[in-house]
């Protein structure tokens, strides 16, 4: 067993875990975070995509003990704290963009962690940029119409509202994107596993 | 008392966005996985790494002594109580129905199939648990193909039953009186198109895997189950395990996608249910993905051999169907029933006089077949519009106007076919003229000349596919006919609350389709309520006591008929109390607009909602005498006749002669689904449905070694489409109503994967026509287009 310390949508939690605990099973079973899902055991789906220091991983190919002294987002605390929804949210649900719903919160974060790196994405780089998420409903259109959507809305966000609401925030402030901090300070880079495409 | 509410302008028709929305997008959602209860353990379950064996020796003793464990046990230790999984659809009087045991006895016939369980305090330690259990096997011959199973000296899949073949099933215009002898029919053809087309296996691939939690300490037992048919695993449940039907609740939460693959009485539920029993503590077990591709039942998987008769100016004349049609090891619910779907759907929107179609339903050692998305219909549309495309180049003849001499004309309708059924309504002309132009098909067609003529390597080719299906599964007569053991009602029940809020209560089982957004549309409507005020309740057999469940496209085109017919009713126990309380005559009384008014009187006249009729019989202070003190209502509704959507689509690939590779340039999806309710859910059921239908015209198989080993057992392997790997589609409609439906409507489920498939492969092989393929093996993957254009004709 080790000992963890990791952030879980502004919550912390310290944990014995197993050597051999994946992420997903951690947040499910230990933490109560069934809001993520888990859809495949090959990392294909992306299903279980949580943002973790800022970064989208799939949980199910991070070990729990990887995620130590991180800060993890997942579905669940995305909203606002006022429950208003994220840009992000609240275009899945303008256009329609799930139907079952199973990838939808692996799909969602994955769409937010896309437009912190490119807020202007071409429908190809959305397309290119979701293609480690995978939907059995939709056909995808509905979910790119969304994500370029939720483009503007953050983009207008973030020209209204300057930066104050984006920099080391916590996701929950209304209208700001989830904290993406440029250079994630607590865990290398190279130890967080990328989403695989 | 409530006043006179402003009436929802016109729910039905209004793209709402979704009530289920709120839940899904924020992480609220209960799927079964998320279902925890006190004392509950995990089962994990041991599967055959052999297609086929003899279990010679099982020990769990071993498993028993592993941390955590609370019991172990095989197919012997419960095979004289554990039962056979059900098949509800024996479709010839003699048909091989093999016992199906939920874990295997003494044999396996497929890899996969369940041979024994660890029941333990978490999933962790019964899965450790499993590497410990000891279990001798005698691999004993494999058979795969289904022409070698239908072989004199065949290896069988069940040695008892001395064949391979589960039935032939005939269907022959001539004899059945719908239609003229299929012989006569070929002697007078002038052309005759003959072709073998093979269906691949597929795998539904719903994204959530299959879950179920067994809850035996109360007075009812409990199952929750990721399941698309709650109330048919109640009675089978009930009939399979004896316990008494009233003893059992099932409850099917929020449910992640199906498309026929959750349509099934599975093992696990069954194994779970055993558990649970054994150790009288609630079990809970979740399939990883991989046991869910090896394990859950595959789709389609058919070979086609098809004869078309025509005469040289395109007249159809006769078609001849031979059909073998996989059923893997065992047969699952309706198995042996998804070809006959298809039976009635080769003559698709054609009005040729002669037809017989065979069907051979044949076992080999791989895992049992049974519906997906369109069960029999998209293997029937794909044969008939491949010879359509055949055809037209025989006879030098644009596709399109191939299929224009042959389609039933609108004024034609209702329209009896030859396969027996009466379609009600249909316009085949207008969609196709609305897809043509929404496509741009002559440009395209100049295009693909000029292309042609200059050798371009990269080719274009223009795929046309024109479909009907028959959904609203299904009159209970014909149902009966073709000796299918339930009934295809469906029920609705409507209970108006003393605030006049409005819960419906439904047979039918979403899992994605929106219908408690839809269903609230609907009942707005009727019931002049607002769209916020109706909760839809479903998938629970203590809330919804009867149903039939949600498959083939059944939910609106029959539920919603059950619903329309409730709403009605509660207005017609209303009407009295209304009259009671404006003090007139009954028959003085009209409803419109979400009240009752006295004939005659302007609209925004004082009158009696609903919810005014709700609290007074709540109150019940002042009800006229004989009058029962309620408003609410149960429908039951069992169709007279299938609905019959239909369509034409449209694609353009560009393919490269080069490499292979196939890309979708333009895709136009024209459908006639009737009225529509809402069009945002039905443009994404329209998406949704292409991309499966794409899927399997260029990503999808499920592969098997020669010794039955799946080889495509993970996502890595099956490759369903990612977004890069998916066009954006055009996607309009035209509205027929369905003339005998209150709400015109006739289904959308299937539609896009019934159509799309052939208009994909049309097209590739649009495209390569100058390098002389006439055909393409499906999944028509980069390899095969290229293997193909350098075999010429062959492919």
């Amino acid at each position: 067993m080790t000992r963890i310390s990791i952030t879980v949508d502004g919550v912390r939690y310290d944990d014995d875990v197993e050597a051999r605990t994946l992420l997903v099973h951690h947040l499910r079973d230990r933490l109560g975070k069934v809001g993520t899902v888990v859809g495949c055991d090959t990392s294909n789906c992306g299903a279980c995509t949580v943002l973790m220091a800022g970064d989208a991983v799939k949980s199910c190919n991070v070990l729990a003990v990887q995620a130590d002294g991180t800060e993890i987002i997942t579905i669940e605390g995305l909203a606002g704290g006022d429950g208003s929804l994220h840009p992000v949210q609240q275009a899945f649900h303008d256009r329609h963009a799930l139907q079952c719903g199973f990838c939808t919160p692996g799909m969602i974060l994955a769409a937010v962690d896309l437009l912190a790196e490119n807020p202007d994405p071409s429908d190809a780089e959305i397309r290119e940029g979701i293609e480690g998420n995978l939907c059995r409903c939709t056909g995808y259109q509905n979910i790119v119409r969304a994500v370029r959507d939720a483009a503007s809305a953050l983009r207008g966000a973030q020209v209204a509202e300057p930066a104050s609401a984006v920099d080391g925030q916590m996701p929950g402030t209304p209208q700001a994107p989830p904290a993406v901090p440029s250079e994630p300070e607590s865990v290398p880079v190279e130890a967080v596993p990328r989403p695989v495409p | 008392m409530t006043t006179v509410q402003e009436r929802p302008a016109g729910e039905v028709g209004a793209a709402r966005k979704r009530k289920e929305d709120a839940r899904l997008i924020t992480g609220r959602t209960m799927w079964t996985e998320n279902i925890t209860l006190p004392g509950m353990l995990h089962l994990a379950i041991l599967r055959s790494p052999m297609a086929h064996a003899r279990i010679t020796r099982v020990d769990t003793s071993a498993a028993l002594r592993e941390p955590g464990v609370v019991t172990a046990f095989s197919g012997r230790d419960v095979a004289d109580t554990q039962g056979s999984l059900p098949c509800a659809w024996p479709v010839t009087e003699d048909m091989v129905h093999p016992d199906h045991p939920p874990l295997a006895v003494d044999e396996v016939r497929h890899v996969g199939e369940a041979v024994a369980v660890v029941v333990a305090r978490d999933r962790a330690s019964a899965v450790d648990a499993l590497a410990v259990i000891e279990v001798d096997y005698e691999p004993l011959p494999v058979v795969l193909d289904m022409e070698d199973a239908l072989a004199e000296d065949a290896r069988l899949v069940h040695a008892d039953k001395g064949t391979n073949k589960a039935y032939t099933w005939v269907f022959d215009s001539g004899e059945a009186g719908t239609g003229q002898g299929v012989d006569a029919a070929f002697a007078g053809a002038e052309v005759v198109i003959k072709r073998r087309y093979i269906q691949q296996r597929l795998i539904p691939a719903f994204m959530e895997p299959r879950s179920v939690v067994v809850d035996p300490t109360g007075d009812q037992h409990t199952i929750w189950s990721a399941t698309q048919i709650p109330h048919i695993l109640r009675v089978m449940v009930a009939l399979v395990t004896g316990t008494p039907e009233h003893k059992v609740r099932v409850v099917a939460p929020d449910v992640g996608g199906g498309f026929g693959g959750k349509l099934q009485v599975t093992a696990e539920e069954l194994i779970a249910f055993m558990a649970a029993q054994r150790v009288g503590k609630p079990v809970k077990y979740t399939e990883s993905r991989s046991d869910s591709l090896v394990s859950a039942h595959h789709g389609r998987d058919q070979i086609q051999d098809v004869e078309l008769a025509a005469r040289r100016d395109g007249t159809v004349l006769g078609l001849r169907v031979n059909l073998l049609a996989n059923m893997g090891a065992y047969l699952g619910i309706v198995t042996p029933g998804v070809p006959l779907l298809g039976a009635f759907m080769y003559n698709a929107i054609y009005k040729f006089p002669a037809y017989r179609f065979v069907c051979t339903g044949v076992f080999t050692n791989t895992t049992t077949t049974d519906a997906y998305r369109g069960a029999g219909r998209p293997e029937a549309t794909y044969a008939i519009e491949r010879l359509m495309d055949e055809l037209a180049v025989e006879l030098d003849m644009d596709p399109v106007e191939v299929r224009r001499r042959n389609w039933i004309k609108h004024d034609e309708f209702p329209f009896d076919t030859v396969a027996g059924l009466t379609y009600d309504s249909g316009n085949y002309e207008a969609a196709t003229d609305k897809a043509l132009e929404l496509f741009g098909y002559e440009a395209l067609r100049a295009e693909q000349a000029s292309r042609r003529e200059s050798g371009d390597p990269v080719q274009l080719g223009i795929g046309v596919s024109t479909y009907t299906e028959m959904c609203g599964l299904a009159p209970s007569r014909v149902l009966g006919a073709l000796r299918y053991a339930a009934g295809g009602w469906e029920t609705a029940s409507i209970r108006v609350l003393p605030t006049g809020k409005v819960e419906v209560v439904t047979g039918t089982s979403p899992h994605g389709q929106g219908h408690e957004t839809a269903w609230s549309q609907i009942v707005a409507d009727r019931l002049g309520v607002p769209f916020e005020d109706v909760e839809v309740l479903h998938g629970d057999t203590r809330t919804s006591h009867k149903g039939l469940d949600t498959y083939g496209s059944r939910s609106l085109a029959v539920g919603g008929i059950a619903l329309v017919n409730a709403c009605t009713k509660v207005i017609e126990k209303a009407r009295p109390v209304a009259a009671h309380l404006l003090e007139c005559d009954v028959s003085d009384l009209e409803f419109a607009d979400g009240a009752f008014r006295v004939r005659g009187a302007p609209s925004d006249a004082a009158g009696k909602t609903i919810a005014d009729c709700a609290f007074a019989v709540f109150a019940a202070h002042d009800m006229p005498d004989g009058v029962e003190p309620t408003i609410d209502a149960d429908a039951t509704y069992d169709p007279g006749n299938f609905s019959f959507p239909h369509g034409t689509h449209l694609c353009a690939t560009e393919v490269d002669a080069e490499t292979g590779r196939v890309t979708i340039r333009s895709y136009v999806a024209v459908d006639d689904v009737g009225r529509v309710i809402n069009p945002s859910i039905v443009e994404g059921q329209v998406h949704g449905g292409v991309a499966q239908g794409i899927a399997q015209a260029l990503f999808e198989e499920a592969v098997y070694d020669g010794e039955g080993n799946l080889l495509t057992g993970t996502f890595i392997d099956y490759t369903p489409p990612s977004a890069a790997d998916l066009p954006d589609i055009v996607s309009d409609r035209t509205e027929t109503p369905a003339p005998d439906h209150p709400l015109g409507a006739k289904g959308v489920g299937e539609a896009g994967t019934i159509a799309s498939t052939p208009a994909v492969i049309n097209a590739i092989v649009d495209a390569l026509r100058p390098y002389g393929v006439s055909d393409i093996r499906m999944p028509a993957t980069p390899e095969r287009v290229w293997q193909a254009l350098r075999g010429g004709a062959r492919s």
